[in-house]
């Protein structure tokens, strides 16, 4: 590992000089701390992976060398150079071009105009478009980047839509081309294509950085990756010499293990009943694609994976709001009563009265208005309770007497409960959260990043309401990107990738290595790297 | 063009070939009327196309044209002169267009509500400044002489005047009307020409469309969406002042009588193209001068009221804003500051 990162760290003094290099970048958005004190070489001719989890800044990163952030601290170096990269004209005259995952593209245009779109010679249109025909033929026949230069975007696939995203920084005259999550919204077929695509524009001399979550794409394709978490970059290494293994636990983070007291879980019998559940986001996405599980009363179940795999559409449809525009299929039981998972049924307001709690992935989104006070935010969802009115009209005493009861519970700091949720920490914020669901008892509980952006004492503590919840005989689904968490709560670690689940361990069975690869999508069928696994567990599924 | 695109133009022009079989001699009045009453709704028109392309939606195009017909009205009878008048206007108008820009484009805020509040303040303002500065309860004194713009005769006016087809349309129709009008007709190529044959154009149209493609292809999204809020501001302006030292001889309060709401249904039902603007202006142009020519319209069997007659263009107004005129797709990105994504 070290000597890897030495060996690449090594090159920037050679005599080539590295393509790119960042050295000591930091960006924060207010309290959040983006990217952190980055460290970045990119050797001349290679293809760089950056790999990390949602949030953990890569983007962040990416936008700095496009000009579209200034950082706050630290150096960009383009062919050795230092320069300061102001704004995207700067970066693309630096020979940087960006493949944005949202494509930045004019629905109605021609791919031609879209092409020469900021980049034209000058003030006539014809002119421009001629040349861009021409370097356009060139380019197709060189590169496999055939599109047809009049088509107008919206009538091209997503796969064409990208490439005329390459033909545009390539028409600008990249040398450095990034490409941000690309094989998002392909087809594996279309992501194969573009891969041979990224391979010639190297073995042309062209610099590529590739941004991404999933770890195939990272060994197939580069030849140096650099790994980061929660804005740092925390590993650079050259692909050859790692694993799939090393590299998940190094997005995922291996920390000291959280001690939760705990005893062995009781189950009784099964409260959700998830069966070959399917969705289909509004861009034809498949974001599920039969997943099918049990949670018993009385067991919390652990739903493992690099976030982006299916989890948050999971929550969603279980909460009862899937995303509009989705279709969803398959069957959910709730104490032997279906589900509805479309329609007017499907809201989150009945999921309630149903007995599902749920606290949301993003507390700031979806668990809590931010500049509604404390004493409100404990009342959401249950806003129609009888305790909570009189007559029509809501009784704002009780709804205060019970929030400042809650709080004084969850040890919500501060205890005021007229102060916005906005001005709560990130801890307390979830509190909040974490006691509204709670407190009414349900006999399920979805749970998402419980502890994302929460400080070590509040952890514990919500990890203790959540065992406690279990104890007392109800089903709890957890949803998080953080391992050790899942580890330590878990009485079952089912792994998602990809829509699907992989397989399932018992926590106490398992190391942070399998599951490390069940997340990267290695399935213990194809992966001769797994045989040190009892062959008992090589098929849960069937023990199951 | 295909048939689709073309159908305003073939019903404007229909009108007009059946009305001059009919009766030639009112129709050489009335579609000479027509033209001279669509001008401002064309330079309004325009002057709308080009702010909703670049995405600025602009509803105060009502309240820059009456601020503009009374700066010019106002200038043009301190000076005596028209043209001074027409610099005026479109200062008056460029300045309520400014802060639309400053309101929508660099505060981020909702353009419907800038857009309103142009109108009233334009509407209150031209008559308090009005009633203080000539006392004649919010008019301008009526302009006289150079004080206007005065219809010109174009060359070998007279000379074709007697020959049959030609000589009707040419002396009679296409010359006698004032500069501005020929200014506005003029616009109409211009303005295709420049959005869909300058670079100009294209950032224009793109940033309407989708703002982020312009932003990372390094284009300022701000600069082109001033340019674009400016250039409605002129327009405006030249349609504000025609209004006032044009086809009237002074600033009446509320003169503008909802030519700019007016001009905003022309610019949908024209599906934000120029030549098709023209048309739909012109249909509108047409109906006026319909209903002013024949106040009770008698078709024989029942004599339609000439209150329904004024009420034409408005009726038109109302079934095109409803949607009952095909589907017209705005562009993408109207109604939306631009903001960068994190």
């Amino acid at each position: 590992m070290a000597a890897g990162r030495d060996n690449l760290g090594g090159r920037s003094d050679a005599a080539a000089p590295a393509a790119i290099e960042l050295r000591g970048i930091s960006k924060a958005f207010g309290p959040v701390q983006a990217n952190r004190n980055i460290d970045l070489c990119v050797p001349k001719g290679t293809i760089h992976g950056i790999i990390g989890e949602n949030g953990a800044g890569k983007s962040t990163l990416m936008s700095i060398l496009y000009g579209f952030y200034k950082p706050d601290a630290g150096e960009i170096l383009v062919d050795g150079r230092p320069i300061t990269i102001a704004d995207s004209q700067t970066a693309i005259r630096a020979g940087i071009g960006m493949v944005f995952q949202h494509f930045k593209l004019v629905q109605n245009f021609t791919v031609l105009e879209n092409i020469i779109l900021g980049a034209e010679e000058g003030a006539m249109l014809r002119p421009s478009l001629s040349k861009a025909r021409g370097v356009l033929k060139q380019l197709a026949a060189e590169y496999q980047l055939n599109v047809d230069p009049d088509a107008t975007i919206e009538s091209l696939s997503v796969g064409h839509q990208q490439r005329v995203e390459i033909l545009k920084a390539l028409y600008r005259q990249a040398e450095i081309l990034i490409l941000d999550e690309p094989t998002g919204v392909l087809t594996p077929a279309e992501a194969d294509h573009l891969f041979r695509i990224l391979e010639g524009l190297r073995d042309e001399g062209k610099t590529i950085i590739l941004i991404t979550h999933k770890l195939r794409e990272i060994i197939e394709i580069t030849d140096n990756v650099s790994v980061m978490r929660r804005g740092e970059m925390v590993a650079s290494v050259r692909t050859r010499d790692t694993s799939p293994e090393e590299l998940a636990e190094l997005m995922v983070g291996r920390k000291v293990l959280l001690n939760v007291d705990k005893q062995p879980a009781r189950p009784r019998a099964p409260v959700l009943e998830v069966r070959d559940l399917r969705m289909v986001d509004d861009e034809g996405v498949e974001r599920l694609r039969g997943v099918s599980f049990d949670i018993r009363a009385g067991e919390i179940l652990g739903l493992a994976g690099v976030s982006g795999n299916g989890q948050t559409q999971l929550l969603e449809i279980l909460g009862g709001y899937p995303k509009k525009g989705a279709r969803v299929g398959g069957e959910v039981r709730m104490n032997g009563r279906p589900l509805p998972l479309s329609g007017s049924k499907c809201n989150a307001g009945q999921r309630r009265r149903d007995g599902i709690g749920h606290i949301p992935e993003d507390r700031q989104v979806e668990g809590l208005i931010m500049d509604f006070a404390a004493w409100e935010n404990v009342a959401f969802g249950w806003q129609d309770a009888p305790e909570f009115n009189k007559g029509w009209l809501m009784d704002n005493t009780a709804i205060r007497a019970d929030a400042a009861e809650k709080m004084e519970r969850f040890d919500v700091r501060p205890r005021d409960p007229n102060l916005a949720a906005r001005n709560f920490s990130g801890g307390n914020q979830q509190k909040i959260v974490v006691a509204r669901e709670i407190e009414r008892n349900p006999d399920l509980l979805l749970i998402g990043q419980p502890t994302r952006g929460v400080d070590i004492g509040a952890i514990e503590f919500i990890h203790k309401r959540i065992v406690e919840l279990r104890d007392a005989g109800k089903a709890i689904l957890l949803v998080s990107v953080e391992l050790d968490e899942i580890l330590s709560l878990s009485d079952r670690v089912a792994v998602m990738f990809d829509g699907c689940i992989m397989g399932e361990r018992l926590p106490d069975q398992t190391t942070t290595g399998e599951l490390g690869l069940l997340m990267a999508g290695v399935t213990d069928a194809d992966a001769p790297a797994t045989a040190g696994i009892p062959p008992e567990d090589q098929h849960p599924e069937e023990r199951a | 063009m295909n048939l689709k695109d073309s159908f305003i133009a073939i019903i404007v022009l229909a009108i007009c070939i059946l009305w001059a079989l009919a009766d030639g001699p009112a129709a050489q009045q009335g579609i000479g009327s027509a033209l001279r009453l669509m001008t401002p709704l064309l330079l309004a028109c325009l002057a709308g196309l080009y702010s909703e392309r670049a995405g600025v939606f602009d509803i105060g195009l009502e309240g820059k044209m009456l601020m503009a017909a009374f700066t010019s009205a106002s200038v043009a009878f301190l000076t005596g002169s028209a043209w001074l008048g027409l610099a005026a206007g479109i200062a008056g108008a460029l300045v309520l267009s400014l802060i639309h820009g400053l309101a929508s484009i660099t505060f981020k805020g909702n353009q419907l509500i800038s857009g309103v509040a142009i109108n009233f303040l334009a509407s209150g303002l031209t008559v308090l400044v009005g009633q203080n500065a000539f006392g004649l309860g919010g008019r301008t004194p009526s302009l006289t002489g150079a004080g206007r713009f005065n219809p010109i005769t174009l060359p070998f006016a007279d000379a074709v005047r007697d020959m049959p087809v030609l000589g009707p349309i040419y002396s009679g129709l296409v010359s006698g009307h004032t500069i501005l009008v020929y200014v506005a007709f003029a616009l109409v190529p211009l303005t295709w020409w420049v959005l869909f044959r300058t670079r100009f154009g294209l950032r224009l149209r793109a940033v309407g469309e989708n703002p982020a493609s312009v932003d990372t292809a390094g284009v300022s999204v701000t600069r082109l969406r001033y340019a674009a809020v400016a250039i409605c501001g002129v327009l405006t302006g030249i349609a504000g002042a025609y209004l006032a030292t044009a086809l009237s001889a002074g600033f009446v309060k509320e003169m503008t009588a909802g030519r700019g709401f007016i001009a905003l249904a022309a610019l949908i039902f024209a599906k934000w193209r120029p030549w098709q603007a023209l048309f739909a202006t012109f249909l509108f142009g047409l109906l006026e001068a319909i209903a002013n020519l024949y106040p009770n319209l008698d078709l024989g069997f029942v004599t339609v009221p000439s209150m329904f007659m004024n009420a034409l263009p408005y009726i038109l107004t109302v079934v095109i804003l409803a949607g009952f005129v095909g589907r017209a797709v705005p562009p993408r990105a109207g109604g939306e500051p631009y903001v960068k994504e994190r």
